[in-house]
Order: C-alpha cells, then sequence, then structure tokens
C-alpha cells in the first residue's frame, strides 16, 4: 500500500502566557510532541488516548488549522505544511474533517443545503454552479438522509442526523482522506452504530482513507486497521489491530484496554484488570524520561533517564524499556 | 417486606410550548439496602426525570408529576412536605450527577461545600466539620486531603472533582445513594477508579445504589438487576446475568447487538432503525413498534402490560416468551 499520507516528528507547542500588559511566557502545553505515522490509501488508523493525550490538537494541525511547532507531513508526497496558492487549495479538498460535536459544528442559520453545498463556493471546479442543488440531494442520499430535506435547519434533526449531515459535508469534494475526531462520541449506542456503519460503507464505496481519533477503544477496534495509542504527546504503542488489542506489549495500552468495561456480567472479577493510580500529569511538565512512568507498576529508575523510543519490540513498535506482551481482552 | 426506595407508577409531564411532553409513564422500581439497580437507557427514555423526581428537584413549571408515588421507607415522598423532602435529601437519599464541575459552587472552597451540610444539619462546630471533610476526602482516596480542602473545584481535575461530589453526598450517611452517569465525563482509567470507589463504599456502608447509566459495559460489571428504559417506561427488568444472556425485550436485544465490543472485531453492526419517538408524540401501543423488528399489528394496538418471565423478570413485549428463548 502506498503512503498517502506520512507524518515525521510531528511536535506542536502552545505557549502559556502569564500577564496583562507585558505578556510573557512561562511554559509550553507539549500538546503533540514527536509524533510519526503512515496512512495508505483507504486504511483506517484509529488513534486513542485519554483526554489531553493531544489526539485532537493532532487532528486541528492535520488539517492545516493549526500551525505545526516542527516536524513534517506529506501528503502524496508533497510536503504539507510548506504548500502555497493552488497546491494548498487542492489539498484542502483532498483532506477534509469530520468533528465531535453535531450541535456546534453546524451552523444554525444555514440550511442542510447551504452547508453541504458550502465547499462547492470555494471549489467551484469540483462541481459547476448549475449542479449544486443536486449534487446536495446526492450527498444526503450517500449518507441515508432524506433529499427533500434540503431546506431544513439543522436545529430540525436529531444528534445522529446532523453527524450525518457532517458527514455529507466533508464528502462534498471527494476527499481522499478524511480526519474523523470523536465522531460518533455524542451519540447513543443506537445511532453510534448506524453512524459507525456509514463510515465503514462510505470508505469502501469511496476508497476513503481515515485518521479516527476516539476515546473509545471498542469503536476503534471496530472501524481501524491499524491503531495508534498516545499519552501526554506521543505515540507509546502502535500496529495492527490484533496486535494492539490481542497482543499489547505497552503497560499503558494494558491499562487502558483492561480498564474498558465489558458487557458480559458472566466475567465480572474474572478478567485481569489493571487499576492505574491518580491523575494523567500536566503536559505542561511531563516526567522526564517515559512519560507513562508516574502511574506505571514497572517503572524502574532508567525510566526516569531514559526516553523509550517507539521502536519494534516484541512484533510491533512499543515505547516502554519493559515492553512485553499480556493479553488483558478477554 | 417494604422496599428501601421505591417507585411506582410515576407520571412525569414537561408541559412546553409546543405542547405536553410525556416524559415518564408509569416507571415502577425499587432497590434494597446493599443493592445495585441499573437504570439503562439512551437520551430522552427518562431515566434523570425519574431520579430528579425522586429527589424532588424537578423544575415546576415544566415538570408535573401528575400520578404516582415515590416512597422511602413505605413513606410518599410526593405527599410529604417541602421540610420533610428537604430532610430526607440531607439524610436519606442522596444523588451525584454527571458534571461535577457544575454541580459544585465555584465560588466556595470544596472542603466550605461539606462543611455547610455538617454544620447545618449535624450542628457541628467549624473545626469539626473541617475534621470530618477531611476525613471523607481522605476515604474518596484525594490525596493530600489536608491542603485540598481549602482548594476550589477548578483547581481538582475532572476524576477528583468527581471523588469530591461522592464525599459530599456521603456526609450525612444516606441510605440510598443515586449516581446519574457518574463517571461519562470521565476517562476510561479514571471510570473504572471511580466505578470501584462507589462499589467499594456501597459494600461497606450496605447503600442501596440506583446507578444511572447509558454504559452496557458498566452495567455488565456493576449491576445486581437492571431496568431498561425506553420513552418514559420501563421495558425490560431483570437480574444482570439473565439479561445480558436472553434478553426479554426486543429493545434490549438490539441495543446489545448494536454495541461495538472491546473482545472482538465484528463485521457491520446491527442497527436500531430509526430514531427514538418524540415524547410529544408518543406512537400509539408499544411505544417501540415503529423500529421494532418484530412489530405486529397488535403492538400498534395495544400498550403491552409488564409480562412476567421468572426469577422476577418483567418485559413489556406482547411477545415477551418468545423473545426471551431468542
Amino acid at each position: 500500500m502506498a503512503d498517502l499520507l506520512e507524518v515525521r516528528d510531528l511536535v506542536k507547542h502552545f505557549p502559556v502566557k502569564r500577564g496583562v500588559l507585558f505578556k510573557q511566557t512561562i511554559g509550553h502545553v507539549r500538546a503533540v510532541d514527536g509524533v510519526s505515522f503512515t496512512l495508505g490509501e483507504g486504511e483506517t488508523l484509529g488513534v486513542v488516548g485519554e483526554s489531553g493525550c493531544g489526539k485532537s490538537t493532532l487532528a486541528q494541525v492535520l488539517m492545516l488549522l493549526e500551525p505545526p511547532t516542527s516536524g513534517e507531513a506529506f501528503f502524496a508526497g508533497q510536503p504539507m505544511f510548506s504548500l502555497r496558492g493552488n497546491a494548498l487549495k487542492r489539498l484542502r479538498r483532498d483532506m477534509q474533517i469530520v468533528l465531535q460535536d453535531p450541535y456546534t459544528s453546524l451552523n444554525p442559520r444555514m440550511t442542510v443545503g447551504d452547508i453541504v453545498g458550502e465547499p462547492f463556493e470555494i471549489h467551484p471546479e469540483v462541481a459547476p454552479k448549475g449542479s449544486w442543488a443536486g449534487r446536495v440531494r446526492e450527498l444526503l442520499d450517500v449518507v441515508g438522509l432524506n433529499p427533500e430535506h434540503i431546506n431544513r435547519y439543522p436545529h430540525q434533526f436529531s444528534g445522529g442526523q446532523r453527524q450525518r449531515i457532517g458527514i455529507a459535508r466533508a464528502l462534498a469534494l471527494r476527499p481522499r482522506v478524511i480526519v474523523c475526531d470523536e465522531p460518533v462520541s455524542a451519540l447513543d449506542v443506537s445511532i453510534q452504530a448506524q453512524v459507525m456503519n456509514l463510515l465503514a460503507q462510505l470508505q469502501s464505496e469511496f476508497g476513503l482513507a481515515y485518521v479516527f481519533i476516539a476515546h473509545d477503544l471498542s469503536v476503534v477496534r471496530h472501524l481501524s486497521d491499524r491503531v495508534a495509542v498516545m499519552y501526554l504527546g506521543k505515540i507509546v504503542e502502535t500496529g495492527t489491530e490484533d496486535e494492539i488489542y490481542n497482543h499489547p506489549t505497552h503497560p499503558y495500552t494494558q491499562a487502558l484496554l483492561s480498564a474498558v468495561p465489558v458487557a458480559d456480567p458472566a466475567l465480572r472479577g474474572r478478567r485481569d484488570v489493571i487499576r492505574l493510580t491518580g491523575d494523567v500529569p500536566s503536559p505542561i511538565d511531563p516526567p522526564s524520561g517515559c512519560r507513562f512512568r508516574t502511574r506505571c507498576w514497572k517503572a524502574q529508575d532508567v525510566c526516569a533517564t531514559e526516553e523509550p523510543a517507539l521502536i519494534d519490540r516484541g512484533g510491533h513498535p512499543s515505547a516502554c524499556h519493559f515492553a512485553e506482551e499480556r493479553s488483558v481482552v478477554p | 417486606m417494604t422496599a428501601l426506595l421505591e417507585v411506582e407508577d410515576l407520571h412525569v409531564e414537561f408541559r412546553t410550548r409546543d405542547g405536553v411532553a410525556r416524559v415518564l409513564n408509569g416507571v415502577g422500581y425499587h432497590v434494597d439496602a446493599g443493592e445495585t439497580l441499573a437504570v439503562l437507557g439512551e437520551s430522552g427514555s427518562g431515566k434523570s426525570v425519574t431520579a430528579q423526581a425522586v429527589m424532588g428537584i424537578l423544575d415546576t413549571p415544566p415538570a408535573f408529576v401528575t400520578r404516582g408515588a415515590v416512597r422511602f421507607h413505605g413513606e410518599d415522598l410526593l405527599a410529604a412536605t417541602d421540610d420533610r423532602r428537604r430532610e430526607v435529601r440531607a439524610e436519606g437519599i442522596a444523588m451525584i450527577f454527571q458534571d461535577a464541575l457544575s454541580a459544585l459552587n465555584p465560588v466556595f472552597t470544596v472542603g466550605f461545600q461539606i462543611e455547610e451540610q455538617l454544620r447545618l444539619r449535624r450542628g457541628m462546630s467549624r473545626a469539626d466539620a473541617r475534621a470530618r471533610a477531611i476525613e471523607l476526602l481522605d476515604l474518596v482516596r484525594i490525596p493530600h486531603a489536608r491542603q485540598r480542602v481549602r482548594e476550589y473545584p477548578h483547581q481538582f481535575s475532572g476524576g477528583m472533582r468527581q471523588r469530591a461530589m461522592i464525599a459530599m453526598s456521603l456526609a450525612l450517611d444516606p441510605e440510598v445513594l443515586i449516581a446519574d452517569e457518574p463517571t461519562t465525563a470521565l476517562d476510561v482509567t479514571v471510570q473504572a477508579q471511580i466505578m470501584d470507589l462507589l462499589a467499594e463504599i456501597q459494600r461497606e456502608r450496605h447503600m442501596g445504589l440506583v446507578l444511572i447509566t447509558h454504559d452496557l459495559g458498566v452495567v455488565a460489571e456493576v449491576a445486581d438487576r437492571i431496568v431498561v428504559m425506553y420513552a418514559g417506561r420501563i421495558v425490560e427488568q431483570a437480574d444482570a446475568l439473565s439479561l445480558f444472556r436472553n434478553p426479554g425485550h426486543p429493545y434490549t436485544a438490539a441495543l446489545m447487538r448494536s454495541l461495538p465490543r472491546i473482545d472482538a472485531k465484528g463485521t457491520a453492526l446491527e442497527t436500531i432503525r430509526g430514531l427514538p419517538p418524540s415524547l410529544l408524540r408518543i406512537p400509539p401501543g408499544c411505544p417501540f413498534h415503529p423500529r421494532c423488528p418484530r412489530a405486529e399489528d397488535v403492538c400498534q394496538a395495544e400498550v403491552p402490560g409488564q409480562a412476567r418471565l421468572g426469577l422476577g423478570r418483567t418485559s413489556a413485549c406482547h411477545f415477551a416468551e418468545e423473545v426471551v428463548r431468542g
């Protein structure tokens, strides 16, 4: 599989400022701190992690909504961050985003037709002006909405339907990559399944590649070919869906997986459950060495002094000095 | 034997500009001491409104309780005076909420908010109340409780705020704790910590715990009994093992099949077609019939009663016996 998207050592730091008139930078939030991955054509890369691990910042930087502090990214071989003019416009066509909150990501004063058709105003080469309404109807149909509802407003739709509107908008320009930032986490279980099936169906129909960002490990497992686990701005383990879920080697991945409640009361008290203590440290002042060491039951002196590299340990890349397989999912 | 807390045939409507929304249509459940009852349902099913009616914290208007009873040790709280209700709310039934940041008062320290109730209801001195607040924060495992007691809610992390709220709810030793989506806003590793804590406290104090949640996984891990709500009704109630093994209502069964699982990579998920009904216009007959895979004519015509399925199980489905057999 040729790499459609390649990210190399991506860093995004946000300055923390103090003072009113004479602002002083007193530190940096190290939201994304050296992340590398690749994404093939038609593939889904799941990115999982807890709040504050940098997964949404990663989405923002990939969508060029925030400039990176350092690092590079290539789309179909072209360096993304230095593109200007027409080449940049073309890239924005090829990469689209679906956001988490279907209530705030749609303009309440625009009709569904205007929302889904707006991309055509900026990229008229995709659809000639007279064909917009027809294209919007097609798109609504593709995402399972009634094309007759083209003149309705977002508030007339339920949460799941609004998320479909957001997906239709993302599809309008026939992108090759869609970054999905928690696309189903605001939805009820019965609706979540509908939207997940829709995403899977669109992928096979249009050959889309997804960067699928979510905190729900079950959802990520269901949709992803490969998975990257993030903790405090870094990828701690990455591999195929099977490698991460059935053969995790990083203690954080193991703890995360074992903390997910399993919908089977017969397994109560029989699962291998790892309980982490404490909270995630501040990304302004992350621990030295391995960032997970403050909550890790395996931590030794070396973990405080030497940062473990994300290299192949036992079959797939894992950033732990003591990487060892432990199966925690029943 | 009277149940510790019993909700009986509760009807609540919201009188809105757009019409009357029938939010609860005959909800009944009970919880005993030392028992964990999970109330499972999606948005708009009425699970939180039931809890608010039990606590007497519904906003009236728009919400009106039109029928039913809430019995605590057999005493109907809906008929009680405001003073008596306040007393029960303080000492009998406590509640914790999903969003601890908005449930805590931002302009008072966490300690003050715990101490306030101790001073008012127990007549404790400031110093005694402070000492007790520190004990309670210790109990819910907030590190450095002695310093933390003086901090404000915004200085706490999400998980710690939820712990502080639990500490506050335990201050007056309630017999029932209602937890409304206590871990929904939290990360999964913190969720596990909080659920462990709740289970432990419940065991030690022999409290009745009503856990309101939409998360089937959480329910499977902690519940003794489960009630499933849909469109303001209880559609099924059962012990946890039976409910997960053979669901007795098509809605419960469909919900389980639509859940992506951590322990298996499936293909397409089964979905429940359509949307939950608007509470302004609940369909006639069984409220689930427009989305139900096995609906027949009778489902449109008649509201199903609670069919008994043995082992204390009930299901509000005309075909409950067949559903439970699979």
